[in-house]
């Protein structure tokens, strides 16, 4: 076990929460301000696309941590397939988190549609318009971000079950409360 | 401890636990998403209610179907800038480009059908800002909420005469349109009318100064009434050729007119118009140039959401652009995916 870490670092633990509850935000913020017209969809649909943009950032910062710092092993009595399963959805977490402003933005682009965020900041347009690419892009933001929310749902399932059921060290392992390094002799 | 695959009894009601926290973040989900409200007005049942029983326009815009394209210059004469510090104030001249529309859900309305005529506008700055605005020729709007739109639609859409009878008497303010439709003269051209913002912006100046205001493009060609029934004898699309041809000879202007709202007009309510006497500032002239059908035009792929506002100039407390947005975002969303059932003619882009 030399050299793995046994959580992770304390700037990747604060990610994770920071984007969890961001990504959660998002994704109401998404289907509510599609089934509106209400006033408040103005202020919904900035917060989305700036709050958006912001994520997508984050994401990048977060994956070069997640390369430099690593994670800590997965419990050694876990199944194979489970553990498996584990970091495939890890991965197609991150995967969603860095597509799913990639395509808000192509598809605003692809409607000719100007992009400005909080604070008048505007991003240019990398893409022309089109309407076969908005489409392709609109109908896989929308189906790609029902998805997302429900991957999101198992992976919050799945690490209820580390903490609640098998009460290993997984949930530990990202726990937002500053513990004590423990030794884990089961280990 | 830790078996896993079986879960003992003390498990059982972490189990359900988890089944909880899963059912409740779901169900919470699907009533942001308005799907467990059926009684929400959403952009979808806008549109549902903006479509004819024949069908949707495939292709084109839910309303204001039918149009055409135009390009051509804002001239700002500068006086702007004290009101909003919008860079398309500062005296100059700066890109256009919007589409002369008719009110109606049908491509292929005939004109004299067709009481409501509108234009759909995008100024831009130099460094790229844009300004869009889509406006109108009455002089007030038919009503004062989405929602009262809505039930107007509905209402509109019934074979009943009760219906439109029913919502009259619920939305006394739809009077004020009424009587303009009725009497109001009929003009055989784009270039004689007059188009209203009819929804109220702030503006703000360089100061930080805010105004409310709504503001008009008024023609410089001047009105030559004629009767519905004898535009109707010009053709079906009488309109697009004589803007057309107007433009071939001359470019055809308006002058930008703002009207700045005195505390307390009716900022919130385009049925309601501000008094004669309110303060008005002319701040440049819109110069059309040059007309393409819209088949190929520059306007197709434009969406004219009012809320696209450049930096000096934002929405007020008027409930309507936010829900215009939202509907004009869907339709557009529609009519570029159906861009097969209105192919464009060159080979130029899918
Ligand atoms: C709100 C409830 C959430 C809980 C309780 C939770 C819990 C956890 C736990 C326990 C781990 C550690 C797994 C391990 O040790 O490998 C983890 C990892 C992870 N979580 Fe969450 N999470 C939540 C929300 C989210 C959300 C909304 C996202 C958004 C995409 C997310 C993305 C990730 C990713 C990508 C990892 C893998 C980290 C890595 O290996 O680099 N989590 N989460
Ligand atoms: C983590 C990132 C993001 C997530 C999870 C997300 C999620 C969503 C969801 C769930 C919807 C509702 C889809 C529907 O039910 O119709 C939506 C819609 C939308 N999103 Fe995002 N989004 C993200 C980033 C962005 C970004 C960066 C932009 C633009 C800059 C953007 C622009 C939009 C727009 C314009 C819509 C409305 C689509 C339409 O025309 O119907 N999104 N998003
Ligand atoms: C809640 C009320 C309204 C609804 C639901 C509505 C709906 C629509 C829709 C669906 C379109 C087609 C958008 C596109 O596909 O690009 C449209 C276009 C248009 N609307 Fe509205 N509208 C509303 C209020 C108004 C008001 C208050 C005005 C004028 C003051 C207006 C003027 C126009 C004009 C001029 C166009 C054509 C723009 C163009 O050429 O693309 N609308 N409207």
């Amino acid at each position: 076990m030399t050299g793995a870490p046994h959580r992770f670092a304390p700037i990747q633990r604060l990610l994770h929460w920071l984007m969890a509850f961001c990504i959660i935000a998002m994704l109401f913020i998404g289907v509510g301000m599609v089934s509106t017209v209400a006033p408040k969809y103005l202020p919904l649909i900035l917060i989305h696309k700036t709050l958006g943009v912001a994520l997508l950032i984050l994401v990048l910062a977060r994956l070069a941590l997640r390369l430099r710092l690593g994670a800590p092993p997965l419990p050694a009595d876990l199944p194979p397939a489970i553990k498996l399963g584990a970091r495939l959805s890890h991965l197609l977490l991150y995967g969603f988190m860095i597509v799913m402003p990639l395509l808000g933005l192509g598809m605003l682009w692809a409607a000719a549609y100007p992009v400005v965020l909080f604070g008048g900041i505007e991003i240019p347009a990398l893409l022309p318009q089109s309407d076969r690419a908005h489409t392709l892009l609109w109908n896989a933001h929308v189906y790609l971000g029902l998805a997302f929310f429900a991957l999101v749902l198992l992976h919050v399932a799945a690490a209820l079950f580390h903490a609640l059921v098998r009460r290993d060290d997984v949930f530990a392992t990202i726990s937002p409360l500053p513990q004590e390094e423990r030794m884990n002799p089961a280990e | 401890m830790k078996l896993p695959g079986r879960p003992e009894r003390s498990s059982l009601g972490a189990l359900i636990l988890i089944a909880a926290v899963l059912g409740c973040s779901a169900a919470a989900f699907a009533f942001t998403a308005g799907w467990l409200s059926p009684g929400r007005l959403t952009p979808d049942r806008m549109i549902a209610a903006l479509t004819p029983p024949s069908g949707p326009p495939l292709g084109h815009r839910r309303n204001h179907a039918k149009g055409i394209c135009f390009t051509g210059t804002f001239e700002a004469n500068g006086n702007g800038v004290e009101l909003s510090r919008a860079k398309v104030f500062v005296q100059g001249r700066y890109p256009a480009l919007g589409r002369f529309n008719l009110g109606t859900a049908d491509p292929n309305a005939v004109d004299a059908t067709v009481r409501v005529r509108g234009l759909g506008l995008q100024i831009s700055a130099a460094d790229g800002e844009t300004w869009r605005m889509a406006m109108i020729n009455p002089p007030v709007f038919a009503v004062s909420t989405p929602d009262a739109f809505h039930d107007l639609l509905v209402a509109a859409g019934k074979k009943d005469p009760e219906a439109m009878a029913a919502f009259i008497r619920a939305n006394p303010e739809f009077a004020a349109f009424a009587a303009w439709a009725k009497s109001a003269p009929w003009t055989a051209s784009y270039a004689e009318e007059p188009y209203n913002s009819l929804n109220s912006f702030v503006f703000t100046n360089a100061k930080g100064d805010e105004h409310a205001v709504r503001w008009s493009l008024v023609p410089a060609a001047t009105p030559v009434p004629i009767t519905q029934a004898e535009l109707d004898k010009r053709g079906p699309d009488f309109l697009e050729q004589d803007i057309t041809e107007r433009v071939k000879s001359a470019p055809q202007r308006w002058t930008m007119v703002t009207t700045v709202a005195d505390p307390g007009d009716p900022t919130a309510d385009p049925s309601r118009a501000w008094p004669e006497s309110r303060r008005k500032v002319q701040v440049g002239t819109l110069v059309v140039q040059r007309i393409e059908p819209e088949r190929d035009g520059p306007c197709r792929d434009i969406n004219f959401d009012p809320t696209v506002l450049p930096q000096g100039v934002s929405v007020s407390d008027d409930p309507f652009p936010a829900a215009r947005s939202s509907v004009y975002r869907k339709s557009y969303d529609l009519r570029a995916s159906e861009a097969a059932d209105y192919p464009r003619s060159g080979a130029a882009k899918p």
